[in-house]
């Protein structure tokens, strides 16, 4: 695990082709193991964000280093496998692959990435593990992740984003299909794996109602101010 | 197991129906593609083996296409006949080992009447110097017996004991008919896949006679014979179509055409067949290339629903490709990804093409023989099928590059939002 910050924005300034920047941080960070929610409304650049963060984008100018690492100076190729293996996300949608059973879904993190897959372990015994402390049923691994309810479909969202101890852990919008009372169990757990993993977590989402479980809260349109843009 | 080698075949499995007409498509494009290409190739070898073992063909002067096309293929008519002297000056000459004469110009319901002697029988050879061989019966003996030649047989339903009777001419519809001089049917030859089973033989003895009583190719007004009253005559050839000509050495095959080409008597012309088979064939290459042309589109065809399937299966893999992209996964293995599925479709395709071709080669090639006398051999694949085959799947993997390019785009501007 890095001593370094899990995050750290430097000026940050992002503009998509031909557009004016829609994203424009003068400073931001996230301190390792530290668990933050961030805050904002749709349109706000949250999305955008995250691109960076993955390093799917880079930015158009500044600074975004990840982990310590300047994801922008990295080949695309390394970039992705920086975030194989330091990232874990849960998306807003979980974005299971239908096709595949829980237990292949929440092992899919470890075939993209080998040091994932030695932090892990024995990867399928890692899996039910986290199963396991996610309240999964044993007996749901094997059955296809189509078949689970959207309760179990989020939980194994949350296995496959923290399998391997990815050291910063982002979470995209992850309850908003939930009910008030299931997303508060669900945001416990998120946080109890991620202090027992000793990751980062970064949780997205436009509900301030769960803000108070984190350690921070930061809303985007506070950091984010692209009219300032350079 | 690579990554994205796991996740095709997961993926493909659970497009089972639209992977699975894909394939299909492809295997009816490869089936074709091989089935045309083995369709010409046994054609071509099979109408090199029309006739094998004869040295030259003698027949009066003309061309040497059209002297092939009317001795060996029945097809058209020669301009004209030669003298049986000349046939004795040749077959006199030392290099000469054997001679058939070949005496054309009637015809029974559709099928050409070959006039000629014990000599055919004993000499002529088809494919791999094969003998002709009797399914039934036995060679004629009398002035009126026959021998039909395998399709004849099939096509009009005759056996042994069928009274026939000949035709003035080669058209199908002929009015005027030897009717007074009917044959029987003695002999019916094994099937050879050459113009001999659309054959009717009789002997040269029974063209003179059913000859008798005509003039300028039509009866004699107030002259008719019986066939028992021709036999009164001298029923010797006079004049023959064509001949067949067996060599005692092939070093002698150009002296001896040079003689014949020479001769003072009348002017003859000796061929080749070998040769002159592969001129005959040349003329047909124009068909030959557009078959093999349809055949290739019909390839493109295939890989052209193979890249449409991919490229509409986009479209509900764009989730799927941005979630592994999120995962980890770069834009290479995206591009793997599709690649591997384009190769494993076109590997398939071609598996169950070679398969639905080696089948339907045991299976169509009886009723391909005797519907059309093609000889299909069951065999493994040639080379030049095999190249076939790689040229398929170069082309899928090429074909592939469109889908699997969109899918990387797609991927990089889908970044880490999957909101599809």
């Amino acid at each position: 695990m890095s001593g370094d910050a899990a995050l750290d924005i430097d000026t940050l300034s992002f503009a998509w082709p031909g557009q004016a920047p829609c994203l424009s941080i003068e400073r931001f960070t996230l301190a390792a193991r530290e668990r933050l929610f961030l805050q904002g409304p749709s349109g706000s650049g949250k999305s955008t964000l995250l691109s960076l963060v993955g390093g799917v984008i880079v930015p158009t100018a500044g600074r975004l280093r990840v982990l310590g690492t300047d994801t922008a100076a990295l080949r695309p190729s390394a970039r992705d496998r920086f975030r194989a293996d330091r990232l874990g996300i849960v998306f807003q949608l979980f974005n299971l692959l239908p096709y595949l059973s829980a237990l292949d879904n929440i092992t899919l993190a470890c075939r993209f990435s080998r040091a994932r897959r030695e932090r892990a372990g024995d990867v399928a015994a890692e899996a039910r593990r986290l199963a396991a402390r996610l309240d999964l049923d044993p007996s749901l691994l094997v059955r296809p992740a189509v078949e689970l309810s959207v309760g179990q479909q989020q939980r194994v969202a949350a296995a496959r984003a923290l399998i391997g101890r990815p050291s910063l852990v982002i979470a995209d919008e992850p309850t908003s299909a939930l009910d008030a009372e299931r997303q508060a169990g669900f945001v416990d757990l998120l946080l109890g794996e991620c202090r027992a993993s000793g990751s980062a977590l970064l949780f997205v989402s436009h509900d301030r109602s769960l803000a108070g479980r984190f350690d921070r809260c930061v809303r985007l349109p506070d950091i984010n101010r692209p009219e300032g843009a350079r | 197991m690579r990554a994205w080698l796991w996740l095709t075949a997961r993926s493909m499995a659970n497009r089972r129906l639209s992977v699975g007409l894909t394939v299909l498509s492809i295997a009816l494009a490869v089936t074709l593609l091989l089935g045309v290409e083995r369709l010409r190739s046994d054609a071509r070898s099979g109408f090199a083996n029309t006739l094998s073992g004869t040295d030259l063909i003698v027949g009066a002067r003309s061309g040497p296409v059209q002297l092939l096309l009317y001795s060996v293929f029945r097809i058209g008519d020669a301009t004209s006949d030669i003298a049986w002297s000349s046939l004795e000056a040749i077959e006199a000459q030392p290099l000469v080992k054997w001679v058939v004469p070949l005496s054309l110009g009637d015809s029974h319901r559709g099928f050409r009447v070959l006039g000629t002697d014990g000599r055919y029988f004993a000499h002529y050879q088809y494919g791999d110097r094969r003998p002709l061989a009797f399914a039934d019966g036995r060679p004629f003996e009398g002035v009126f017996e026959a021998v039909l030649g395998a399709e004849v047989a099939e096509a009009l339903g005759y056996r042994l004991g069928q009274r026939i009777v000949l035709a003035h001419g080669a058209g199908a519809a002929s009015l005027a008919e030897h009717a007074d001089k009917p044959f029987t049917v003695v002999g019916i030859l094994a099937r050879t896949g050459t113009p001999v089973d659309r054959t009717v033989h009789v002997g040269l003895a029974a063209i003179e006679a059913i000859h008798l009583d005509w003039s300028g190719g039509a009866p004699i007004p107030g002259l008719g014979l019986s066939a028992e009253e021709t036999r009164k005559f001298d029923l010797s050839p006079k004049r023959v179509t064509a001949a067949l000509v067996g060599l005692k050495t092939r070093a002698g095959v150009f002296r001896m055409q040079r003689f014949v080409n020479d001769f003072k008597g009348e002017p003859l012309l000796a061929i080749l067949p070998g040769a002159t088979l592969q001129q005959l064939w040349g003329l047909m290459a124009v068909a030959e290339q557009a078959l093999l042309a349809i055949s290739a589109l019909v390839v493109a065809v295939g890989l052209a629903g193979l890249v449409a399937v991919l490229v509409a299966s986009l479209g509900e893999r764009r989730r799927e490709l941005a979630i592994l992209r999120a995962l980890g996964a770069g834009p290479r293995d995206v591009f793997l990804l599709l690649a591997g599925e384009s190769l494993l479709l076109a590997f398939a395709g071609c598996g169950f093409g070679v398969a639905l071709l080696l089948g339907l080669t045991g299976a169509l090639a009886p009723w391909l023989e005797g519907r059309f006398g093609l000889v299909l051999v069951f065999q493994g694949l040639q080379p030049r099928e095999w190249l076939w085959l790689a040229a398929v799947l170069a082309a899928a993997l090429v074909a592939s590059g469109v889908p699997a390019w969109r899918a990387y785009r797609m991927s990089l501007a889908d970044g880490m939002t999957i909101r599809i």
